[in-house]
């Protein structure tokens, strides 16, 4: 074993050139998978935050465009029946016992925190200009358990909304449309046509402009004032849970326990999510491409090699190595081309990685962000180093059980 | 006279292009301290011969025994094994590995066997360059040296574990006749001092003349076997 390492490791030295540029292959494709991995993943995790903070876990709510069995359905229920362009029947979106739902689902254990919400569309006036938006009625403490909105206010504080009944909290999109600043009084004007004077206390940012752009946040009992409904009237029941990924499936139980449709986050945000699927698919196949060129690269160097050695490896043969000698011997060399090409290349990838989220990104009004998001997981530099010595090793058997093979008498005869 | 070599009745094919019997039921002893010429025109099976002998070439009947071990039957990896303890070689051309120093060269075998120390081996394998006179070339790469140095290395290496049988397929065949004079001289001194045993297959009648025995071959089968010195007279 000593000697087969000895023998590789003259060998290796004595064409440095040549390994250099074998090194060089592995070091440039685990290296652009370290960057293309943190950059694709570092996009994917801050999408999925987003996702997070604009939609709750589980959400509740009376979805009246929903299909119901026509009259004629009901009726002769065995037949064929046909009904054209059937509408809706004449709702309201309230969900019935809204707030004993919410005590019942926060004794599940399951559950971080429940807050029921009521929710409008809402115009807000901006001189002769009428903006469409939304307005929601929410306990401002419980929707921060559920959504972080402390660590996303810009300017005024959370405790200004409790202190103020007529108090909103504007999303900065909107402010900035509206050309308002906390302090200043905005109206808004409800489908049914009431009218209403609300001081803005503060303006928050969750970095996605579908929410920033429309939405303000006001007391529960305010919008039931603006909406003209009695205290019981609640449209929305939002739920954080302990573990999001049982989301999808405890929301048939809240289903069929509410009588209402619970809506998961997967299934609210599947465009977000296939997104990260297809970003996902693009880096694994972009550089388990590049780690195959550059196993071809390698097999190429030591089948070039093997080549060039017939002779040493014939006389190594009749002074008695075995056919397990000569193919660890370059084996070894392989694998060490496999595991110095990975860790530059993991040197390379991080350095790469780092400049990357460095880089200014403008975002746009569609999400608020100035540099690259980049993730540095270790785990992803474990696969890389791994996915390297393997593709090295991959490479390697097939020229040194080649030279393991060899007959060297043909070759001693001359 | 102690044998060292002895074979009993061996047969080989070749099948390509078509079955052809290029060697025919050959027995041979061999005695230590022998040094031994095997002759006959080209494609009379010596060589072939030769390569069985020294175990690499397995496809063979009958029977060979060298040191008092049969070695027919035996798997590659047990093969390998004795060639590296008790079978040197030197070939018409000197398979030196390039990257390595003389010395490297030598210690390449002695370092497979792992006998001795690697100090030891250092020290053995600089006695036997000195035995060939190229102890001053030991650190030079192997690949920098002249055809006839390069040719004394190969001989040192294939000493240098004092094996039962130094087999040559043509030692001399590349060397010009003041290397191959002293290449000879060698041979000889390695058989008459130090009682080594050598089985060379070659073309040059005089060198041929002047080992102990010249077995001569012609179509697959033994003619002649003489000691050489009388056949000189």
């Amino acid at each position: 074993m000593k000697l087969s390492l000895e023998i590789a490791r003259t060998h290796l030295l004595s064409k440095p050139k040549q390994t250099l540029v074998a090194m060089l292959g592995v070091t440039f494709g685990i290296g652009m998978f370290i960057a293309m991995v943190g950059l694709m993943t570092g996009l994917n995790n801050f999408t999925e935050e987003l996702t997070m903070t604009s939609s709750p876990d589980i959400h509740i709510y009376h979805d009246i465009t929903q299909d119901r069995p026509t009259l004629v359905d009901q009726l002769n229920p065995t037949g064929i029946n046909v009904v054209h362009h059937q509408k809706p029947k004449k709702e309201t979106s309230k969900l019935r016992n809204a707030l004993q739902l919410t005590e019942l689902i926060r004794k599940d254990p399951r559950v971080l925190g429940v807050a029921p919400t009521l929710s409008s569309q809402v115009f807000y006036n901006y001189g002769p200009v009428q903006l469409n938006g939304t307005i929601s009625g929410v306990d401002i403490m419980e929707e921060d358990k559920l959504f972080d909105l402390r660590s996303k206010m810009k300017s005024g504080r959370l405790e200004d909304l409790q202190a103020n009944t007529d108090g909103i909290i504007m999303g900065t999109g909107l402010a900035r449309k509206l050309n308002v600043e906390t302090g200043d009084r905005v109206v808004i004007t409800t489908p049914e046509g009431y009218t209403m004077t609300l001081k803005i206390v503060g303006t928050f940012q969750m970095g996605i402009g579908l929410v920033d752009n429309i939405r303000s946040y006001a007391n529960i009992s305010m919008v039931q004032i603006i909406l003209q409904k009695d205290q019981s009237y609640i449209t929305d029941i939002n739920i954080k849970l302990h573990d999001l990924h049982l989301a999808k499936a405890i929301a048939p139980e809240y289903q069929m326990m509410s009588g209402y449709k619970a809506e998961d986050w997967e299934t609210a945000n599947s465009t977000f999510l296939t997104g990260v699927i297809i970003r996902n698919i693009l880096t694994y196949s972009v550089s388990i491409t590049l780690l195959i060129v550059a196993g071809f690269g390698i097999y190429n160097i030591l089948n070039m090699t093997i080549y060039n050695k017939m002779k040493d490896i014939a006389i190594l043969k009749a002074m008695g190595f075995s056919g397990k000698d000569v193919k660890q011997i370059f084996m070894i060399q392989s694998l060490v081309i496999g595991f110095i090409g990975s860790l530059a290349g993991l040197l390379i990838g991080y350095f790469l990685s780092y400049a990357i989220s460095k880089a200014p990104f403008d975002g746009g009004d569609f999400i608020s962000l100035d540099h690259f998001p980049v993730n540095f997981d270790a785990k992803y530099y474990i696969i890389g180093i791994v996915f390297g010595v393997a593709t090295t090793a991959v490479a390697g058997y097939m020229p040194s059980r080649k030279a393991s093979k060899m007959d060297p008498i043909e070759i001693l005869r001359g | 006279m102690e044998q060292v070599l002895r074979t009993h009745k061996i047969t080989k094919y070749f099948y390509d292009p078509e079955k052809f019997q290029v060697l025919k039921e050959i027995d041979l002893t061999v005695n230590r301290g022998e040094f031994l010429s095997l002759v006959g025109k080209s494609g009379c099976g010596k060589s072939t011969l030769m390569y069985v002998l020294s175990t690499m070439d397995t496809d063979y009947e009958g029977e060979l025994e060298i040191a008092g071990e049969r070695l027919t039957g035996k798997t590659q990896n047990e093969l390998a094994k004795f060639r590296n303890e008790h079978i040197g070689f030197v070939f018409q051309f000197h398979y030196l590995l390039p990257e390595f120093t003389a010395l490297q060269n030598v210690m390449i075998p002695a370092l497979k066997l792992n006998k001795y120390s690697r100090s030891e081996v250092e020290d053995r394998a600089y006695e036997k360059l000195k035995m060939l006179g190229m102890q001053d070339y030991a650190k030079k790469p192997s690949n920098k040296l002249s055809g006839g140095q390069q040719q004394r290395v190969a001989i040192a290496r294939g000493i240098i574990n004092d094996p039962d049988i130094i087999m040559g397929d043509e030692p001399t065949g590349n060397l010009d006749s003041y290397n191959s004079n002293l290449v000879f001289d060698i041979f000889k001194e390695l058989t008459h001092t130090y009682r080594q045993t050598i089985i060379a297959v070659t073309h040059d009648v005089e060198f041929a003349r002047n080992s102990d025995r010249i077995v001569e071959m012609s179509d697959g089968k033994i003619i002649s076997s003489t000691a050489a010195t009388l056949a000189g007279t």
